[in-house]
């Protein structure tokens, strides 16, 4: 919505805007830049021409009050942001203000014009004006809880504002609204006086107030314990969801895993395999990148497990720059399985090193063991096709895989791929 | 011998250190908190400590900054359960000489060890990855010609740490880049210096992102 607003309000505008009250630049009620930029000339001239025009018997006051009522504002209906809110939350009293002053100017002129009511009735008119202006203007405008996210184009939800933010706007309302109503009781009073009945009615209100004080006292403990519980109760709501899913989470795996080391602690190898699958998805759910094998370094993450549960190897993997997976980039993952295999396969039982880096040009993965290794110009027949499914693969997608081996040395896999074709 | 001290708030790990290292190095105490471990680095001055990351009291990272006042000649490896890389990087800019993981080889641990102990510093394959990735970017533009030295890695110490992350030793990385073991090490401490000095703001968000627990 900002975006949206700072654009339609940008310095140049050729194709003429729509006529709205603008209230991001607004003083009162945004008529004034609305109208400037409505017509495309500077707000501030504008606003010139409506107190020379008020100044002059008071045409201007009321042209603006019917622009006000007749225009619609520019965002109606639209959620503000954040730091907009604190802006409304004083617009609003500038607004009770212009509404109370734009009465009393009413009245005023009509006075200079000959048509006069008493006093009783002016001031009690504008003050009510005023009131019930803030009053309705903070009734008709949704809560804070009631703003809708904005529409699903802008791309992520707007996240929900803190609750410290919540409890300020809540306070602000609230403070508006004691505003408005005292507004509304000295008109009422006002008038009161005025026509000189407020003794009598001071006697009612005296009797009203001490019974209101009374329950007051009697309940005001009450109230306030019940809003208290209900506010613990909401925390104690949240910490015990994040708490079950914990829980859950740590029942499917690791109390899992756990049972499973217990019936099989005579086969050692059973329980370093179990421990170590175990490991790897513990640690993954505690970095957050659990699930999702969008991106090279979830893929080769997941892909090291699966071949450590089938070979009993373990598979160490460090990824340099992540990145997301395009289909050429799964080509080189669906390599690098071949070759994590093998190593696993011919690798004697050592550990599985695989290093990918995504870089500036290309990406490279790294796939070694410290097997026996062999001589690449005699290589065995069984591993031919295995190496073919890597070689093969890689050229076809516009990259290239190298074989280092030597006998006692351990095999190394490099596998590049160039960003273009 | 080496003389070795364990510090780690789980006893039972710290007995599984100790079966692992009896009869190889000199252990001359544990610790199981900071405060004891203050308190046994000051009055044994060992040459290596074990140091544990997640302890109660400010873990690690309190440790090495209360203890290396009184020994000044102790040097730190970090042996911890997480490979975040809050941790990694928030133990090493503290002042350890290296950084394994717990699940390491006894053999490998030793080693990691004599090479601690030889002035020299430990990166496993995964603390090399976070350097890569930390340094990745150009160098943040700086006032000095040597702030904008120790923001940036050489070629060369690229080289080197890529080697190290895809689990070659560092006899190995000499042979294959016709350098000799000592030229590798050193390229290894520089990247250290750099690790633990540069103002990169990766490394001080990593830092900074560690929770004390």
């Amino acid at each position: 919505m900002i975006g949206a607003d700072m654009a339609a309000t940008g310095t140049a505008s050729p194709p003429r805007e729509p006529l709205r009250r603008d209230r991001e630049h607004k003083y009162i009620a945004g008529v004034c830049s609305g109208l400037g930029r409505h017509l495309g000339v500077d707000p501030l001239v504008v606003r010139i021409a409506f107190v020379a025009a008020a100044a002059a018997g008071g045409i201007g006051l009321l042209l603006y009050a019917a622009v006000w009522v007749l225009i619609p504002a520019d965002d109606a209906g639209a959620a503000p942001a954040p730091e907009q809110r604190t802006r409304r939350g004083r617009a609003a009293i500038e607004v009770a203000l212009g509404v109370g002053l734009l009465t009393l100017s009413v009245l005023l002129t009509m006075r200079a014009l000959g048509l006069w009511f008493s006093d009783a009735i002016v001031w009690t008119v504008a003050l009510l004006a005023a009131g019930g202006g803030l009053l309705w203007r903070q009734s008709l405008r949704p809560t804070p809880a009631e703003v809708s996210p904005p529409a699903p184009t802008v791309g992520l939800p707007e996240p929900p504002p803190a609750p410290e933010e919540l409890r300020r706007e809540r306070n602000r309302v609230l403070s508006r609204n004691g505003i408005g109503i005292a507004l509304v009781i000295g008109a009422g009073v006002f008038f009161l006086y005025a026509t000189g009945s407020l003794s009598a009615a001071r006697d009612a209100v005296l009797a009203a107030l001490v019974v209101a004080v009374v329950l007051g006292i009697i309940f005001a403990p009450w109230v306030v314990r019940l809003m208290r519980s209900r506010d613990a109760e909401r925390e104690e709501r949240i910490r015990s969801q994040a708490r079950a899913e914990m829980g859950a989470h740590l029942h499917d795996s690791v109390l899992q895993t756990l049972a499973l080391v217990q019936k099989r602690a005579d086969d050692p190898r059973a329980v370093a395999a179990l421990a170590r699958t175990q490991e790897r998805e513990l640690r993954a759910w505690l970095a957050g990148r659990e699930g999702g094998h969008d991106r090279l370094a979830a893929a080769l993450e997941s892909l090291a497990g699966e071949i450590e549960r089938a070979h009993g190897v373990p598979v160490e993997v460090v990824v340099v720059g992540d990145r997301e997976l395009d289909s050429r980039s799964e080509a080189l993952v669906a390599a690098a399985r071949e070759a994590m295999v093998n190593a696993a396969k011919f690798g004697g039982g050592s550990t599985v090193d695989v290093y990918a880096e995504a870089g500036d040009g290309e990406l490279q993965v790294f796939v070694r063991d410290r097997g026996p290794g062999f001589d690449p110009a005699a290589v065995p027949g069984d591993r031919r096709g295995v190496r073919e499914s890597i070689v093969g693969r890689m050229s076809r997608h516009g990259g290239r895989a190298t074989i280092h081996s030597a006998p006692g040395a351990g095999t190394e896999v490099e596998l590049t791929l160039p960003q273009t074709p | 011998m080496t003389r070795v001290a364990i510090v780690d708030d789980h006893g039972l790990f710290r007995a599984g250190v100790r079966a692992e290292l009896e009869g190889h190095v000199d252990l001359v105490g544990e610790a199981a908190s900071v405060d004891e471990a203050v308190a046994l680095v000051a009055a044994q001055r060992p040459d290596v400590v074990l140091l544990d990351v997640h302890m109660p009291d400010g873990g690690g990272v309190a440790v090495i900054q209360r203890a290396a006042g009184a020994a000044p000649e102790t040097l730190f490896l970090a042996l911890s359960a997480s490979d975040a890389a809050e941790d990694v990087i928030a133990t090493i800019r503290a002042g350890a000489r290296g950084y394994v993981t717990k699940n390491i080889a006894t053999d490998e641990l030793l080693e990691a060890i004599d090479r601690v102990r030889g002035g020299d510093a430990v990166f496993s394959p995964r603390l090399a990855g976070f350097v890569l990735d930390a340094f990745a970017g150009p160098a943040p533009a700086s006032g000095g010609a040597a702030d904008t030295d120790l923001d940036q890695l050489t070629a060369r110490e690229r080289e080197v740490l890529r080697h190290i992350a895809r689990g070659y030793l560092y006899k190995e990385i000499a042979l294959r880049l016709g350098i000799s073991a000592k030229t590798v090490e050193a390229h290894v401490s520089a990247v250290l210096r750099k690790l633990q000095l540069s103002n990169r703001h990766e490394l001080s968000r990593w830092a900074a992102e560690r929770r004390l627990d």
